[in-house]
């Protein structure tokens, strides 16, 4: 009886093999790894969702590349993520979309970069997530280099040119941000006319901002977390103080702080690569798909993740990945294809060298009424 | 006119200092020990004002009122329910008790109101900004260094004139003989939290509106700040803590201003160490000898 059955069971899966070929199609098994529970949970399944919606997207178009996405949650917990990428690995994944956040993601690829297993993350940040590994690749900016990018957007739209900073010399996101732009600044003729530090607890910014405003600041670049930034747009208003103020991606959040009078963050301006209220007709077709099947609007992280399954696929086609590889063999595959291809995706137009880290034109969005705006 | 600027900075931080320390002062100087909730009532007193704002839409006094009656009714059940029961202990239990209290405050708020941060309304204290030359001096700055003033005349008042004002000073010298004059001592110490808890209200909203940020840990950091300026001043001394406030507001300002915006807490806490050195007793302490 057993006998019988293994040989039924074996000729079905022939078949479906088979058939598979038949119509001439590739399965990507593509791995989504990030926390889709706990306290970054928002993050997890904002990449899962954007990811989703692209997978879905890719397969009812019916191309040659189909693809299956494997979700694995990692609970933004390092050890979590090594079980989650075994996990992934155990279901036969080829390479992973992920993981979501920094800390998980450095584990998991330090491990994938051991076994040749493909990483593209769509946000985590943090340099050490790309760091002696030929295996990962992001799509966000690192943090150092939102950096230069802000410096280049300054000096490319003309803005200003007499820059002060604000920033907060106990910790790393801030600091690696400062370095990177005033490096780039001083290259494209920038002035930068004040700097200024705090730290964690301070909460009076009087002397900073009378700093800025002193050295007669036209742009005030805040590379900070957003409940610093909220206080020094109230200390400025105070004062009478209104330069640009521009800001990273640890703005993005201010406008949501309860309480906040959105009238002070008038103006501000942040790097930012995706704006869901954005005209664009890209940009419309997948806010629309992703509140229709989430009921969100997706935030930054989502289309990050969409365009990750893109490019994934778009690799995948240019290094000729089949059904049937290992994990192993595609990756190198993958490393070598993912420099060579270009990419128009919802947050920018982008390419890879061999560090991992991404090359696009810097975006910019300006808070007009409460709300983000694209300038151009 | 920086400078000017800057000593307007200082005054208005150091009269926010000034008013949270004299909680600390005169709790400290009748019932002698250190209440270190204290920061964390006026982290509370904040997030009461805001919730009357943003929450209930209450008109601005009507929501200033709410916050100061929730801290009176929580500083007193504080000291009825944590610290009367340990009078007769040693300080050290007393100490560690409002420490673990201070916790207690801090979790309970991250449980009522969350960990993200909520925007005081700038809209709390109304009012443009006043504007001198190229100085511009806030309505909060103005409202915080006249609150201050008015805080510290009527609180002389209080304790030269009133009956009750003169039956704290009677237990700050001696708790003992104040009893066997006819003092009821634990309604005396009772009366001082509530007065107490009531100006960490107001320092909660003036605090917010300069500084517009309330998380559960809004009120630790001012609070330790404002401790350090009653100590500067003399603990157990009114006049000594607004002085040591104010002080102290424009020592970190200037400190910050003029020597490295890194160091301001530094510059705060390394002139307390140089004043208890030099004067033990803080600037207005009085020494109290003991009889041997």
């Amino acid at each position: 009886m057993k006998k019988v059955l293994a040989l039924i069971l074996a000729l079905a899966m022939s078949l479906a093999v088979c058939s598979a070929f038949a119509e001439d199609t590739v399965t990507l098994r593509i791995a989504h790894i990030g926390p889709t529970t706990g306290a970054a949970a928002l993050y997890g399944l904002a990449t899962q969702h954007g990811a989703e919606v692209a997978a879905a997207e890719i397969n009812a178009e019916g191309g040659k590349y189909r693809v299956e996405l494997i979700c694995e949650d990692d609970e933004h917990n390092v050890e979590k993520a090594i079980n989650a990428y075994n996990a992934a690995l155990d279901a036969n994944a080829q390479m992973i979309l992920g993981n979501t956040t920094s800390k998980p993601c450095e584990a998991a690829g330090a491990q994938g970069y051991m076994d040749r297993v493909f990483f593209l993350t769509p946000s985590a940040s943090s340099t050490a997530v790309t760091e002696d590994k030929d295996n990962v690749y992001q799509i966000c900016f690192s943090d150092p280099n939102q950096g230069a990018a802000s410096a280049e957007y300054i000096a490319s739209h003309n803005l200003g040119t007499r820059i002060a900073i604000i920033y907060n010399n106990a910790d790393v996101y801030s600091t690696g941000i400062r370095d990177t732009f005033v490096e780039k600044a001083q290259e494209k003729g920038l002035t930068i006319v004040t700097e200024s530090t705090f730290t964690d607890e301070t909460t009076d910014f009087t002397v900073q901002v009378g700093e800025a405003k002193d050295a007669g600041a036209e742009i005030v670049f805040l590379p900070i977390y957003y409940t610093p930034a909220s206080m020094i747009l109230k200390t400025a208003s105070d004062k009478g103080f209104s330069p640009i103020f521009f800001g990273v991606d640890g703005m993005d959040g201010i406008l949501d702080v309860e309480g906040f009078d959105t009238s002070l963050a008038e103006g501000v301006m942040l790097l930012t690569p995706f704006v869901a209220s954005s005209e664009d007709e890209n940009v419309v077709k997948f806010v629309n798909s992703y509140k229709e099947a989430y009921n969100e609007i997706p935030i930054q992280f989502a289309a990050d993740a969409y365009d990750g399954i893109y490019i994934l696929v778009k690799a995948a086609e240019k290094a000729g990945i089949t059904s049937e590889m290992a994990y192993d063999e595609v990756c190198d595959l993958m490393i070598a294809a993912i420099q060579e291809i270009e990419v128009d995706g919802l947050t920018g137009h982008m390419t890879w060298d061999s560090t991992g880290a991404v090359t696009k034109t810097p975006m910019a969005a300006t808070i007009v009424d409460g709300k983000y705006v694209f300038e151009d | 006119m920086i400078f000017l600027d800057n000593l307007i900075n200082g005054l208005s931080l150091g009269s926010i200092y000034a008013i949270i320390a004299l909680g600390y002062t005169m709790v400290y100087g009748i019932a002698k020990m250190l209440n270190f909730a204290h920061g964390d009532v006026i982290m509370v007193g904040g997030y009461m004002a805001f919730c009357g704002l943003q929450y209930w839409g209450v008109p601005t006094v009507l929501s200033l009122v709410i916050a100061m009656a929730v801290c009176t009714v929580l500083g007193v059940t504080i000291e009825g329910l944590a610290y009367r029961p340990l009078r007769q202990a040693p300080g050290l239990a007393v100490l560690i008790t409002a420490i673990g209290m201070s916790y207690l405050l801090q979790n309970l708020a991250l449980m009522i109101w969350g960990a993200n941060p909520k925007s005081f309304p700038t809209t709390f204290i109304n009012g443009s900004s006043i504007r001198l030359g190229s100085l511009n001096i806030s309505s909060a700055t103005v409202y915080t260094i006249l609150a201050n003033v008015i805080i510290m005349v009527l609180l002389t008042l209080f304790t030269s004139r009133t009956r009750m004002g003169k039956a704290m000073r009677c237990v700050s010298q001696d708790r003992g003989a104040a009893q066997l004059m006819g003092i009821n001592v634990n309604r005396t110490i009772t009366v001082t939290f509530a007065i107490g808890s009531a100006l960490a209200a107001i320092a909660g909203v003036l605090l917010c509106s300069s500084y517009p940020i309330l998380q559960p840990t809004t009120g630790s950091m001012p609070g330790i700040k404002a401790f350090t300026a009653a100590v500067f001043g003399g603990i157990g001394s009114i006049p000594g803590a607004m002085l040591g406030g104010v002080l102290l507001g424009v020592i970190e300002i200037f400190g910050k201003a003029y020597i490295s915006t890194e160091l301001g807490d530094a510059i705060v806490f390394a002139v307390l160490i140089v004043v208890l050195l030099v004067r033990p007793t803080g600037l207005l302490g009085k020494a109290v000898r003991e009889k041997v």
